[in-house]
Formats: structure tokens, C-alpha cells, sequence
């Protein structure tokens, strides 16, 4: 159970800036996700919070207390490593024996023959021993504490992995991509045990990712990391609303959100393609991009029209790109009912409501919008 | 193969006849691979087997090298060993110089590995110094040797005068010839191990130290215990057995220092056998030491195929 504060944490190698003074707060007991695309010095920002890459400058506090300079150990985090990182020699019992190993026998005990002598160690592997079943048992893997990791399924290897780091009960978990490794069915799977530990457990989880997803469905608050900077922190659903930056909004979301050429009159008024939104900023005017989710996309109706280029169907639901004069990529439409897809190379109009635009400037800074009632249609479709 | 199709259409004399034709297509496939499988066969019963038969074979005549006739005696050549007083020397010096070569080698290998993995720079430039000796001529080397150790001008006596001791007739006494061989030995085999070792040490993945750092390994000594050696396993049974059938064949070094002298207190295993097929000429007899010798080495073999089969399921 721990607080983790970072601030100002800068890390260059050499003169490569990787992290730029990332501000964060983890509050006790809670589920944050570290997401963002590979490269944007997510799993760095982890290693220094565990203690095994120094920082350049800045600080970091667990409860309060400063711990630069002390030894990852020390920290009494528990990390889970995206390649399980378990001792292939060591049978699964003794690979999640091993922190208690190192926490409770001396360094004379944990001798291999000789330690057996020492007085006290039998009553402490006794101790170790009933403390892995139960973690094994917790988890389901007390069929497996004999085999060696070689014989472990990834899924199995993961909950091996998890094991040792639940056994020493930690202040704090850290998940480095954890489920990178395993099949698409697996990943969903593991997701919600990982949720679930996290609920039980009740301790402060940091989970790294690449995988929006992820970040998405488990955690509480998710920190969307790029290029070495914080660019925004919030609830899941928050950063999906209201991304604050244009590369969050591309970078939140599966398929991508479509990104429209726009730009702002001099009255204030928005407009994309020359035809004018029912909204209007209190940005300089100036050329800006209009961005709308691919399930506010309405077919069939609106000021756009484009023809069907490729359709992805994937039974629930369906995705429809639609090419549009004037943009290289294509609009992508999310249809939940694909019983009635367009066919490909079909024309097709579409258009979208004002309340979906979030609209960011040249620079990608979100620009706030308000809604011009006066020019609104019925509908509120976006109009000529 | 073919003699299995054969005992299965035999076994049930019933079958009709399809069963006969897959018989005898069996029997094609396996003419095949036989034909296949005959060149390489060929050459390994040439170049391997052969040789190693007419080795065994020799050491039961009395043949001498260049004599136009020789005549079976059986066992005659094993039980003369059995009585050579040079023979048991020769032995058990050999076994000395194993005993000594290879852990001393071992262990400095694995150390200075460690040691130049865990340094920042200059790394390639300490691989390249403790690769030389492997690199070099051995008998060459040897004769540097022979200057460094030798009793009034030489390097090693010179440095012991410098702080006040008296040095030795190194490879002229009796006592410390051995020792000395031993010495260059491991010098000369060193780089060979920590080149291994080192390999080894680079392909162990990062993110194991991580994890042991996490999970309490605090002090390099408790990695080691708990990473290092442990994923070093196969390479370390390599390594020794390697060291071993090497240190077993030492050869240039006696033979171009001591000759097995003084007093055959250096004599060892394959310079006898060359005394007595080279230079006493009696091939029969030095194909019997080498049998021996060749037994040896396949002790060492067989503990190499087992060591690495436990390693294989390790992994």
C-alpha cells in the first residue's frame, strides 16, 4: 500500500532527452496505466520508480519518503517483466520462493549445502513453503510448483511471474508490458485476472502498455505518455472524451479517430472542407483539424459525400473507410448493426453531429467549441 | 528399416497382396536412404572409424614401424603396460597436470570474463591480451617460456631476486618441472575459456539480473549465485570437459622443455606414447597407450553428452 509521487523526473542518455520532467501522482491502492507508443519512455519512467535505471534529475517518494539511491529491493515493489523473466533452473516453487529466500534467510543460510546447518532454516523454509502454496493455490498454479518454466505455457509462465510478485506482499506493483507476449484470446483473458487481483489486492498497481486497449479496460486512471512527456492524465473515459492534445486523440481509440482539414474564420466560426460548423472558438483564426470518433460518423445522411473503398467487417460490428476529394486517408465509419453494409465503391453521404467535433490547432492543443444554436439544423447534423 | 517391412509382410502370411507391395515399396525407400545416407557413411568409416579399428587392432601385435611382418600377441602389449613403471608415472602425471589445468583455468577464465563484462571500456582491447596465448604458436611460446624460466637469466628468477627470493631451476628440478608445465598450461588456456565464458555471460537476458535485483538480490555475489552461474550451467560443462581432453593432450610444451625429464618427473601420457611409436619404434605398444589415452577422452565425452543433456532440459 503505497503513495508514489514523481516529480520533475528527467532522464537523457547521453544526448538523447527520454523523459522531460514528468509530474505524476499515484494515489494508494490505485490502478494507473502508463500508455503511450513504443519509444515515448514509458518503461524507462518504470524502471526508475523501481530502482533500476538512476534518474537524471528529479525526485521520487513512496509513502512520502525520498528513495533515490536506494537499492530496488529496498523499494519492496514487485515488478512483472513483459518476458516473465523467471530462472528457467529453478523449479516454479523456488522461482516464487525466491524473494522470500533473499528477504528471510541469511546469506550463510541460503548457502547450498552448508546453509542447511545453520540453526533457524528449517523454520524459515517451512514458513517460505506455506506462503508459496497459498500464492500457488490463490492462482491456480499448485499443480505446476515442480515443474521448471520451460514446461510453463506463456499463460501459465505469466501467472508464475505474477506469483513471485504477489508472495512478498509488496507496497506497490509494477507491470512492464506483461501481456505482450501472449495470443490475442489470452491477453483478454489475463486482463480481467490481472483486474481482478488488483480489486483483491486492494495495493497500488502502475501498468505500462503500448496497448490502448489495455489501459483502456483495467486501470482507473490512465498517464498517456509521449515523447518523454506527460501529455494527459485522467479516467479512461476522460482522456477518450476530452483528449487535449491531438496526439492523444490519434493515439486513444481503435480504429483511430479521423482527422479532418479545417480551419477557423475570422468570426470564430469552424469549418472543414469550406463548409461551416455549428460552432464557433475563441481561437485566432487559422487553419485547425477537426476530429470525430468513427461511431459518431452517420451514413446515409449529411453535407459529405465519398465512396465506400474498403469495408472491415468483424461480425459485431463493422467499419466502413470512405474515400472523401480532398483527404489522402480514408473516413472511417463505425457501424454496429453489419447486416446492412454499403457495398464497396458505392457512393456514400455521411456527416456527423456538432457535440462529436473536437477540434485542436496547428500546434495539436485541443481549441474549446461552443455550439452556435442559431445555425443549427433539426438533426444536428453538421450543415452546408 | 527394410528388414522391418520384411518381418511384417512375413509375420502375416494372410494379407493380401497390397501388403506385399507396400513391402516392397518400404523396402525401395529404405535402398534410398541408404543410398543416401552412403557417402557420409563412407567417409566417416574412412576418415573416423577406420583408423580407430586399425588402432585397437595394432595395439594386439608385436608390429614395429617398418618391419615387414608382425604376428598377433593378444593382451601381451596391455599387460607389459600394466608392468612399466614409465607407464603409471606418465599416468599419473597426466592426471596431475588435468587435475591442476583445468580447474585453474576454469575458474581464471570465468573470473577474468566476469571481470571484463562488468568493466566499461577497454573491453576488446582485454579480450584481445588474454586471447593471444590461444592465438599463438604454442612450441613457439614455449620457447619463450624456456628463457623466462630460466635459472640465471631468466624473467621470472629475475623478478623473485628483485624482492628478495631465491628462484628455482624451474624445469630442471624435479620437483616444480611438472608444476611449471602446469603454469603454462592454464596460461595458455585461459583466454580460450574466458572467450567461451564470455559468450556465454553476454547471451544471459538482461532482465533476469532485473528481476533478481527486485526480488532482493542486493549483492553481486547473490546474482551471481542466482543468475550468472546457474545460466552458465552448459557453457561451464563445455568448458571443463573441453579443458579437460585438452589438457590430457599435452604434448608441445613437454616435449619441447623437458622431454619428460628430469627423471620422467614430467613425463606424461601422449609424450611416452610418441617415445615409444617415434623413436623406439614400437607401434604396437604405442597403439596400446593410446587406446588408453582414447579411453580416457571418452570418459570425458560421455560426461560432456550427459552434463548437456541435463542442461538441454534445464533450459
Amino acid at each position: 500500500m503505497a503513495k508514489i509521487e514523481l516529480s520533475a523526473i528527467r532522464k537523457s542518455f547521453e544526448s538523447t532527452d527520454v523523459l522531460k520532467g514528468v509530474e505524476l501522482s499515484i494515489a494508494d491502492g490505485e490502478f494507473i496505466s502508463l500508455v503511450g507508443p513504443s519509444g515515448c519512455g514509458k518503461s524507462t519512467l518504470l524502471r526508475i520508480i523501481a530502482g533500476l535505471d538512476a534518474q537524471t534529475s528529479g525526485e521520487v517518494r513512496i509513502d512520502g519518503t525520498r528513495v533515490d539511491g536506494i537499492r530496488p529491493s529496498a523499494r519492496n515493489l514487485a515488478m512483472v517483466f513483459q518476458s516473465y523473466a523467471l530462472y528457467p533452473h529453478l523449479s516454479v516453487f523456488d522461482n516464487i520462493a525466491v524473494p522470500l529466500r533473499m528477504k528471510r534467510l541469511s546469506a550463510l543460510q541460503r548457502l547450498p549445502l552448508l546453509g542447511r546447518l545453520i540453526p533457524g532454516r528449517g523454520h524459515t523454509e517451512r514458513g517460505i513453503s506455506a506462503d508459496v502454496e497459498k500464492v500457488a493455490a490463490q492462482l491456480e498454479i499448485s499443480p505446476l510448483l515442480h515443474r521448471k518454466p520451460g514446461q510453463l505455457s506463456g499463460g501459465q509462465r505469466q501467472r508464475v511471474a505474477v506469483g513471485r510478485a504477489i508472495v512478498r506482499q509488496p507496497v506497490a506493483f509494477l507491470f512492464d508490458e506483461p501481456l505482450s507476449n501472449l495470443d490475442a484470446k489470452l491477453r483478454v483473458h489475463m486482463r480481467a485476472e490481472i483486474a481482478q487481483l488488483h480489486r483483491r489486492l486492494k495495493t497500488t498497481f502502475v501498468y505500462v502498455t503500448h496497448d490502448q486497449a489495455e489501459a483502456m479496460t483495467m486501470s482507473g486512471r490512465i498517464a498517456v505518455m509521449i515523447a518523454g512527456e506527460l501529455v494527459q492524465v485522467g479516467t479512461p473515459a476522460d482522456v477518450y472524451e476530452n483528449p487535449r492534445d491531438i496526439r492523444v486523440a490519434e493515439f486513444v481509440g481503435s480504429p483511430k479517430i479521423n482527422v479532418l482539414p479545417g480551419a477557423i474564420r475570422t468570426d470564430g466560426g469552424l469549418e472543414v472542407f469550406g463548409r461551416s460548423l455549428a460552432l464557433s472558438t475563441a481561437g485566432a483564426a487559422g487553419a485547425c483539424r477537426i476530429c470525430v470518433r468513427p461511431e459518431r460518423i452517420e451514413l446515409g445522411t449529411g453535407p459529405f459525400a465519398g465512396h465506400v473503398v474498403h469495408l472491415e467487417n468483424m461480425g459485431s460490428e463493422a467499419f466502413v473507410h470512405i474515400g472523401l476529394d480532398g483527404m489522402d486517408a480514408p473516413l472511417v465509419a463505425r457501424i454496429s448493426d453489419p447486416r446492412h453494409l454499403p457495398s464497396i465503391g458505392s457512393s456514400v453521404a455521411c456527416g456527423f453531429a456538432a457535440d462529436a467535433v473536437r477540434a485542436f490547432d496547428a500546434g495539436g492543443r485541443r481549441i474549446e467549441t461552443v455550439g452556435q444554436p442559431r445555425l443549427e439544423r433539426a438533426r444536428e447534423i453538421a450543415l452546408v | 528399416m527394410s528388414d522391418a517391412a520384411l518381418t511384417l509382410v512375413g509375420d502375416r502370411p494372410g494379407r493380401t497382396a497390397w501388403m506385399a507391395r507396400i513391402g516392397m515399396r518400404r523396402t525401395g525407400v529404405s535402398r534410398t536412404a541408404l543410398l543416401l545416407v552412403a557417402p557420409a557413411a563412407t567417409l566417416m568409416l574412412i576418415v573416423l572409424l577406420g583408423p580407430l579399428a586399425s588402432v585397437l587392432a595394432l595395439s594386439f601385435t608385436d608390429y614395429q614401424l617398418g618391419a615387414p611382418s608382425f604376428s598377433w600377441i593378444g593382451f601381451a602389449n596391455y599387460q607389459e603396460m600394466m608392468a612399466d613403471k614409465v607407464f603409471w608415472i606418465s599416468l599419473r602425471n597426466t592426471l596431475t597436470y588435468v587435475a591442476i589445468v583445468v580447474p585453474g583455468s576454469v575458474a581464471l577464465g570465468l573470473g577474468i570474463a566476469l571481470l571484463i563484462q562488468s568493466g566499461t571500456s577497454l573491453r576488446s582491447w582485454y579480450r584481445t591480451i588474454y586471447f593471444l596465448p590461444v592465438m599463438a604458436t604454442l612450441i613457439a611460446m614455449a620457447i619463450v617460456w624456456e628463457f623466462m624460466l630460466h635459472p640465471q637469466f631468466g624473467l621470472v628468477n629475475g623478478a623473485l631476486r628483485g624482492i628478495g627470493i631465491q628462484g628455482y631451476s624451474w624445469l630442471q628440478d624435479r620437483h616444480t618441472a611438472l608444476y611449471s608445465l602446469c603454469a603454462i598450461g592454464v596460461w595458455q588456456a585461459v583466454g580460450f575459456n574466458m572467450v567461451l565464458f564470455l559468450a556465454g555471460i553476454v547471451s544471459i537476458p538482461r532482465q533476469l539480473y532485473d528481476a533478481a535485483e527486485i526480488d532482493g538480490a542486493a549483492s553481486a555475489w547473490s546474482r551471481f549465485r542466482l543468475v550468472t552461474w546457474p545460466m552458465l550451467g552448459p557453457v561451464t560443462a563445455f568448458v571443463v570437459v573441453i579443458s579437460g581432453i585438452r589438457s590430457f593432450q599435452v604434448f608441445d610444451t613437454v616435449h619441447v622443455l623437458t622431454k619428460g625429464g628430469p627423471s620422467k618427473s614430467s613425463e606424461v601420457l601422449i609424450h611416452t606414447m610418441y617415445i615409444e611409436s617415434f623413436e623406439f619404434f614400437r607401434s604396437g605398444y604405442g597403439a596400446a597407450l593410446t587406446v588408453v589415452f582414447l579411453i580416457f577422452v571418452l570418459l570425458l565425452t560421455l560426461i560432456k553428452s550427459f552434463l548437456a543433456g541435463r542442461g538441454a532440459h534445464d533450459a
